[in-house]
């Protein structure tokens, strides 16, 4: 079972650097992001055993991935810049 | 002491510094943050002594700098966050779950020591000259200019957080694994509740400025450009990453000072906590709305009005829970039969100030005020507010209270309710002319000022000077009742909880058969009609 | 002296007892149940002593993922402000060594795996120590790879500060783009140093056949750091090396 989850993982490896080549415009971004969270998904889930593992494990892990979304918010600011009419921000 | 316990269980030097007894480890931290407070609060007098004349002729400007940036590192990193924590919190939270000491001792342990490492770095920074940035560390001023250990202070606060970090770590898995057969989360004192929320706030935001300083000291030491405007760095973006944690920092420092007045509440009331789980969730809540709010200390460095308007919400948003709180412990004290000890004088103490300080939060979380009050003495007096006059006099509060569990000993009663008064008067003259101050305009962080703001800032001086004295008087009486003073009963107070079951002080295994809890752990009986209160 | 509480309240109190057994949690002899060797007096069982350290290792992956996040949340910020300027940086950096590193460490977390199923299938101490060994290996030689990177960052000066030179067109950008690199890799490869020290010390324990179905905690926690410094990697790898790769011919 692990080394089938190890084939998924270098299979997703290959399939992120070969669609890397290909012009997709932005959809090379969300395309790489689909990827690399797959591949973090099977770690954490298969690896880590948190498939087999209590709610707790579950509830911490995506607190941990949650909250790190949160951080990423700070882009808000710098998106939303303008969005005001009116401000010089 | 007679009895085995605690602190008579192994003497010397090296049982002390090599302890997993979680008490133990209590008192180690006790020891090391009264240390750091002093020394924030010998900052702080050198701050006021200049502010006594509006000319700048005490100090120079840069010297001034390092004082308040002393003060304010020393204070939040060193004394703040850890103490009410790293000292009440570690003694007390395996005895108030039922075991026998936290998930992980040695980790306790190395917390401690960890600290310690922190605080001598940022001490030694503080020696060979001190850091003249203000605690919050702005760049690209801390990066390229500053004149000072910048890094070697930075340092000193990134090891401590780990110190934080470990503490949390423990916490969260003693309150999860480690409760006695029958402790459901519903019978958790909420000193408890209140720790597991600080927790979580030190686990989910002290990484973030770790790795916050250790770009400041990259970018000061390695040249690595990140918040280089001259490389088209961001310094709003440090900003960002800073107050990400620092804002959910301050709910570190308030959060365990509520679950102490909490505590006290109920024992000197005699009644349970009106609204339990209100309290509870609002804990919780505070916690998590305290991470949504961080922008509003960028409201005018150069955030969108955007996201400025949306951080102005939320932090209306998070002081609904804490109004809870307050709104809970008055309702408590209603009809209760409350007794006036120095701990309950305390908690009265807090309920008021910290009502204060919350209140004017909300002034500054309007973006349009915030915009002429930003960087001027109301801020300073906000927080000021909400840090000494509620989050150290729940400290003071905690301590009271528990130090005949603690010691085995009581202190002199008169002494606390006149220290604790004098505490009261000295805070409120120190810091209510400086809202007035600030709101008619002065700046903070200025060495100098106009002539006009002198009286608020001499009366302000003078309420320095009580609250001074008022801190040394506890130090003396609480290391007086040490060698002196009269040996405590199990439940000196007459309140209720595990850790008022067990002796004072405590035997090092806190219990030698799990207690099976079968209720609540505060079942207080409500008075009746024949002692005189409706 | 009198307590002035318990003087109005005389009597027991009149709800239930708030412990069962009041008279037993004060201090008395000392009763030893057998237990296993491993437990540690302030667990009351090695089930909660195993969830204890389970937990609190997942609750310390969790203050790293937001250690690494502030670095992450820069880089994003940055690359939102300087799509070209990253695109342009990141072509630099050699994508051949960093997908061999991607796999390396992805074998590498496979024979982590296997190693605490070793430990939990009680497998012979020599088993558990090589399937230790093996990821172990497979760490090293990704440093290996990183220190050749590096060398070669150097001597193109492409490491921020003073020795940077940048001959494309967005200068600032690319110092930015490479002091994050230097910062996340860098860091990652701190915590890839740390990595190789706990395996070093679980090999050891391995070895000494401290290991068997009834207790391998220490290396299913080990495990749990490793697939993590291996998750941080698999989301550098394509932000740090994959900018813009569609530009390559």
């Amino acid at each position: 079972m692990y080394l089938k989850v190890f084939g998924a993982l270098i299979i997703g490896t290959i399939l992120t650097v070969v669609a890397a080549k290909v012009d997709m415009g932005p959809l090379n971004n969300v395309v790489m992001l689909i990827i690399a969270c797959t591949k973090a998904s099977l770690v954490i889930l298969f690896f880590m055993h948190v498939r087999w593992g209590t709610r707790l494990t579950w509830v911490v892990s995506a607190a941990g991935f949650f909250w790190l979304l949160l951080l990423f918010s700070v882009i808000g600011d710098y998106i939303s810049r303008g969005w005001v009419p009116g401000t010089l921000r | 002491m007679d009895t085995l316990n605690y602190l008579n269980n192994g003497h010397g030097l090296k049982s002390w510094l090599l302890t997993k007894d979680h008490k133990r480890i209590a008192l180690l931290y006790l020891a090391s943050i009264t240390g750091f407070f002093v020394i924030g609060g010998f900052f702080a007098l050198l701050v006021r002594l200049e502010l006594l004349t509006p000319a700048g002729d005490l100090l120079t400007s840069e010297t001034y700098n390092k004082m308040f940036t002393m003060h304010g590192v020393v204070m939040v990193f060193f004394f703040l966050i850890p103490s009410i924590p790293a000292t009440l919190g570690n003694f007390l939270i395996p005895i108030m779950v039922g075991a026998k000491d936290l998930a992980f001792p040695r980790i306790n342990l190395l917390s401690w020591y960890i600290y310690v490492l922190g605080g001598i770095f940022t001490l030694v920074a503080a020696m060979s000259g001190g850091v003249d940035t203000g605690w919050t560390f702005y760049t690209p001023y801390s990066t390229a200019a500053a004149n000072g250990h910048v890094i070697t202070a930075a340092l000193g606060v990134f090891i401590t957080g780990f110190s934080s970090i470990l503490t949390g770590l423990n916490f969260i898995v003693t309150i999860h694994r480690m409760r006695a057969p029958g402790l459901t989360w519903f019978r958790l004192p909420l000193f408890v509740w209140s720790h597991y929320a600080t927790s979580l706030i030190m686990i989910l935001g002290t990484p973030v400025i770790a790795i916050t300083v250790l770009l400041v000291a990259a970018e000061r030491g390695l040249h690595f450009g990140i918040f280089d405007p001259a490389l088209g760095g961001d310094p709003v973006l440090f900003q960002h990453l800073f107050w990400f944690y620092s804002h959910p920092a301050v709910y570190i420092m308030i959060l365990p000072a509520m679950g102490v007045i909490s505590e006290i509440v109920q024992a000197f009331t005699r009644k349970n906590i009106f609204g339990y789980s209100f309290v509870a969730f609002s804990s919780l809540a505070i916690a998590i709305i305290g991470f949504l709010v961080w922008g509003h200390h960028i409201f005018v460095a150069g955030q969108s009005v955007y996201a400025g308007m949306v951080f102005s919400f939320l932090s209306f948003v998070v002081a609904i829970p804490s109004a809870i709180k307050v709104f809970n412990w008055t309702a408590t004290i209603y009809k209760g039969s409350v007794s006036f000890d120095s701990p309950m004088l305390y908690a009265f103490g807090f309920i008021g100030l910290f009502t204060i300080g919350g209140l004017t939060g909300l002034f500054l979380a309007s973006m349009g005020l915030d915009i002429h009050v930003h960087d001027t003495y109301f801020v300073v007096a906000h927080f000021h507010y909400i840090m000494v006059g509620g989050a150290i006099m729940g400290y003071l509060g905690g301590l009271h209270y528990w130090w005949p569990k603690i010691s085995g000993r009581r202190y002199s009663e008169p002494w606390a309710k006149f220290s604790a008064l004098m505490i009261f008067v000295g805070f409120n003259l120190t810091f209510f002319p400086q809202f007035i101050a600030g709101y008619l305009g002065m700046p903070r962080r200025y060495h100098a000022y106009p002539p006009e703001f002198q009286v608020l800032n001499v009366a302000s001086t003078l309420g320095a000077s009580i609250l001074a004295v008022g801190y040394v008087i506890p130090l003396i009486y609480f290391a007086y009742s040490l060698v002196a003073g009269e040996k405590s009963v199990n439940d000196p107070w007459g309140a209720r909880g595990l850790e008022w079951e067990i002796p004072s002080p405590p035997p090092t295994e806190n219990f030698t058969v799990s207690p099976i809890v079968t209720g609540g752990t505060h079942q207080y009986v409500y008075p009746s009609k024949e002692v005189g209160v409706a | 002296m009198p307590n002035p509480h318990t003087e109005h309240f005389p009597g027991p109190f009149h709800d239930p007892p708030l412990v069962a057994n009041l008279d037993a949690i004060q201090p008395h002899e000392h009763v030893a149940l057998p237990h296993h060797p491993r437990l540690q007096h302030h667990f009351d069982d090695m089930a909660q002593q195993i969830e204890a350290s389970t937990l609190g290792m997942w609750v310390f992956l969790v203050t790293e993922i937001m250690f690494f996040g502030g670095l992450f949340a820069a880089y994003l910020v940055y690359r939102h402000a300087n799509p070209e300027g990253f695109a342009e940086a990141s072509h630099h950096l050699n994508v051949t060594w960093g997908t061999v590193n991607t796999i390396v460490l992805i074998v590498s977390s496979l024979t982590m795996a296997l190693a605490v199923r070793s430990a939990q299938i009680s497998a012979p101490a020599k088993t558990q120590v090589a399937w230790i060994g093996a990821t172990m290996l497979l760490g090293t030689t990704f440093l290996g790879v990183k220190a050749i990177e590096y060398t070669d960052k150097f001597t193109h000066h492409l490491v921020p500060g003073p020795n940077f030179r940048w001959e494309g067109k967005h200068p600032a950008p690319a110092e930015i783009f490479y002091s994050l690199y230097f910062c996340m890799t860098g860091l990652h490869a701190i915590h890839m140093i740390i990595g190789l020290g706990i395996m070093s010390v679980i090999g050891v324990m391995a070895w000494r056949r401290q290991f068997d179905e009834d207790y391998y905690t220490p290396v299913e926690i080990a495990g749990l750091y490793w697939h993590f410094v291996d998750i941080v990697w698999i989301f550098l790898f394509p932000l740090l090396y994959l900018i813009g790769g569609h530009f390559r011919e």
